[in-house]
């Protein structure tokens, strides 16, 4: 259980990681049944959470706190640790020739401090008052004065920060430990630009993480401080909660925001760059070719990491920070656009003139691209102030960043298991079985995330837990109703990946020793 | 192979929403709106066209290197072609992003207009306000004990600045047509949002900040005020509305409001 190997560690954190999607997903069900369904009263509900959902009628406060455990289970459990610790670890040794990563001991207490940190962040549902309610995002005042400003506000976000801040030195840990692996234990005579490109993403995504977790945790700290020890780094003065004259000031909110987002944005390319690694692996082993502009690729990733910390402010724009940061914030974050759009091309490219084998693997990574073409393309749209006035806080932003950040690293996740699972398993995901839940999962993820962006033209707001409220949201009771179906139809086509998952580890066909025809050394070593 | 009919299928469907008269902007009420519709549709344009080649393509070269046990022919890599595809994307994403600088610097960087309507908006857990500086044109002073939602002072005017006395306190914003307003937007607890579709404005309500927002509604009618920034468990319940009104109506309005004043 303790091991220091980094293939058993590698494989304990995407076993954290998909009881965790699975867990995250299951709340999202609950979340579109409620928005959809305001009024039932549901006995399972008041059986989960009795407080939250008395006689079964789902509170508010308890909608805000599934979608705050939603959001933070899905991306600090799923997509920070699946792609970059789970596969990272098991495979970045074997990939440069490395016996193991560089710090063994360091490795096996960075899993635990994660496996730590979810089962604080998941106790938070069993506190009184139950989970937060301030979103992943957490902004103070709403996060810093502790219950006064809702339930789930007090012990609930205590813990929660608690957990985000043990994830983050547990990130620390992980991102040291593979910066040092890369730069120290490559294979003599392999350069730099010698390393297959998914280790250039786990090295890109480990200086990431370093420069971004580095400055969540103090956030974190400090917002912690804020709320226990009386401090008031985001609290400003005057403030009147629920009738009650708050003695605080001098506090800044828009400085949490600042922190928050500092890590919050390259946190995206931390979930998505391990993936475009995997994926030009996939694309290139099974079209015949050699990854096309290999150079070009590997300066791309740098180029997204390194303009990654400059474009935070994108998330803030109407927040009221200076209207000319804004400015500055909006032409870097087109420019972060530029070295995404090199990848496709590449990708494209790589394709081209191949002779295509349609693997399962395959399968996923083509429905990657299309996916990262079909998510990406909106940030066009959100990366311009002018427009993300409307757009801001939408369900057009959930619909974007469902799809860059959160499906398409998850179709990179599965076209990564279905490649590597030979390697890991000795045998092969049933093929398919893989095709099968593909291309239902594909159509599945269209289903539910495109119509999404179109409540946002309508103005939709998120975070809402129902929307009777207003008179223009009676248009979307329809679009919502459809996309709550395509989220159950989704949600049950992932059994057929679980089931496949968990019998191919018994009785999938035994794979020989390099079953791709693949070149990089896990396959060819040993 | 069915991979990529599947692509090239969602991709069309995709598109196909984009025709869809049901869920779209609402209608444009001031000629920021206009001016943001108009550069919308500009963006619309490039992105679709984006969209459709790169999803086209993708399609095609599945469909036409599927393994027919042809021979593997295509190069590793063209200096000549990532320098073509880095320029062409940088010149068209960063000239969209110079584009649409016009409406932003609409909306915040053109100075206060001196016959603004000048209307305080307050935000808390989980109702607005609205203060108006009466016939004095000026806003009385502020006093946080004088606080008292249920007294109808939930500004806390100060009861001894006497340029607060004809302080006019609404839980609904109306404001004349044609006419600039230019709202203070303040928040006594946690971030709030103020945002109106038609105008197509949003504005954060930050706590200890006052933020202001300038805009010209050129259309009557009513329109709805929902809350769109988390604020706590009554955050969508956070309503309200703008009414624009012709002059005279809010003339009519504005002197009935007056004489209810009740003078704190």
């Amino acid at each position: 259980m303790f091991s220091t190997d980094h293939k058993v560690i590698g494989k304990q954190y995407i076993g954290l990681a998909l009881f965790s999607v699975f867990l995250g997903m299951l709340l999202s069900l609950v979340m579109r049944f409620h928005l959809v369904h305001p009024d039932t009263k549901v006995r399972l509900f008041q059986m989960l959470w009795p407080e939250g959902a008395p006689g079964g009628q789902m509170t508010p406060e308890l909608y805000l706190s599934l979608m705050t455990m939603h959001g933070t289970i899905m991306v600090f459990f799923v997509l920070t640790t699946a792609p970059q610790s789970g596969f990272g670890n098991y495979f970045l040794p074997l990939q440069i020739g490395a016996h193991d990563m560089a710090f063994p001991v360091l490795n096996m207490l960075s899993f635990w401090t994660t496996a730590l940190s979810l089962v604080t962040l998941l106790l938070a549902f069993l506190v009184e008052g139950g989970a937060p309610l301030s979103g992943w995002t957490a902004y103070p005042p709403l996060s810093g004065l502790g219950k006064i400003t809702g339930p789930g506000q007090g012990l609930g976000q205590d813990l929660w920060i608690l957990s985000i801040a043990m994830f983050c030195v547990a990130s620390l840990m992980g991102a040291i430990n593979i910066i040092v692996t890369v730069i120290e234990l490559r294979a003599p005579g392999m350069g730099y630009f010698d390393m297959p490109l998914t280790c250039w993403g786990w090295f890109v995504t480990a200086l990431i993480s370093l420069f971004a977790f580095a400055v969540l945790l103090p956030g974190g700290v400090l917002l912690l401080l804020d709320r226990v020890a009386g401090t008031s780094f985001f609290i400003p003065g005057g403030l009147i909660v629920n009738d009650q004259v708050q003695g605080r000031s001098g506090g800044s909110p828009l400085l949490f925001q600042h922190l928050f987002w500092f890590f919050g944005h390259p946190e995206v390319y931390i979930a998505i760059l391990p993936g475009m690694g995997v994926i030009s692996t996939v694309l290139s082993v099974f079209s015949g070719k050699k990854v096309f502009g290999y150079k070009a690729m590997a300066v791309a990733m740098l180029a997204i990491g390194g303009l990654g910390f400059v474009v935070w402010g994108h998330h803030m724009f109407i927040s009221g920070m200076s209207p000319y940061s804004s400015i500055a914030f909006s032409v870097l974050t087109m420019a972060v656009g530029v070295p995404s759009a090199v990848k496709t091309f590449n990708w494209l490219a790589t394709l081209w003139g191949g002779r295509l084998r349609f693997t399962a693997a395959m399968h996923y990574a083509l429905g990657f691209v299309s996916l990262f073409i079909t998510g990406g393309i909106t940030g066009l749209v959100l990366g311009q102030p002018g427009l993300d006035i409307y757009f801001h806080d939408t369900y057009f932003v959930v619909a974007h960043f469902h799809l860059i950040m959160g499906v398409a690293a998850v179709f990179a996740i599965w076209a990564a298991l279905h490649y590597w699972f030979p390697k890991m398993y000795g045998r092969f995901l049933n093929e398919r079985l893989g095709k099968i839940h593909f291309f239902l999962t594909f159509v599945g993820v269209y289903a539910v995330f495109v119509p999404l962006h179109f409540a946002g033209f309508v103005g939709n707001p998120r975070r809402y837990p129902d929307f009777k409220e207003y008179e223009f949201l009676k248009s979307v009771t329809g679009l919502h109703m459809g996309v709550t179906h395509a989220a159950y139809f989704l949600a049950a086509v992932q059994l057929i990946f679980l089931f496949n998952y968990f019998w191919s580890q018994r009785r999938g066909a035994v794979a020989p020793g390099n079953p791709w025809g693949a070149t990089t050394r896990e396959w060819t070593d040993d | 192979m069915a991979i990529a009919i599947l692509i090239a299928a969602l991709a069309g469907a995709t598109l196909a929403l984009f025709f869809q008269p049901r869920w779209w902007f609402p209608e444009a009420i001031s000629a920021h709106a206009r001016a943001y519709d108009a550069h919308f549709l500009v963006t619309l344009c490039v992105i679709g066209c984006i969209f459709v080649f790169a999803q086209g393509l993708l399609a095609w070269v599945i469909f036409r290197y599927r393994d027919r046990g042809q021979a593997v022919t295509g190069s590793d890599g063209s200096s000549a072609l990532e320098i073509a595809w880095t320029s062409a994307t940088a010149v068209i994403f960063l000239g969209l992003a110079l584009a649409g600088q016009g409406i932003w610097a609409g909306v915040h960087l053109e100075g206060s207009d001196p016959r603004a309507l000048k209307v305080e908006v307050l935000a808390k857990q989980f109702a607005w306000s609205y203060r108006y500086a009466g016939a004095d044109g000026a806003f009385g002073r502020v006093d946080i004990k004088q606080i008292d939602d249920a007294g109808g002072n939930s500004f806390g005017i100060d009861a001894k600045d006497p340029r607060g006395k004809d302080d006019l306190t609404a839980a609904v914003l109306r404001v004349p047509v044609g006419r600039p307003v230019e709202l203070q937007l303040k928040s006594r607890d946690v971030i709030h949002n103020f945002f109106v579709r038609e105008l197509r404005l949003k504005q954060d309500v930050v706590p200890g900040m006052t933020i202001p927002l300038r805009f010209t509604a050129t259309k009557v009618g009513t329109y709805e005020v929902p809350c769109s920034e988390l604020c706590g468990l009554g955050h969508h319940q956070m309503r309200s509305s703008l009414v624009v009104m012709t002059e005279d109506d809010y003339a009519a309005w504005l002197a009935e409001a007056q004489q209810k004043v009740v003078l704190p």
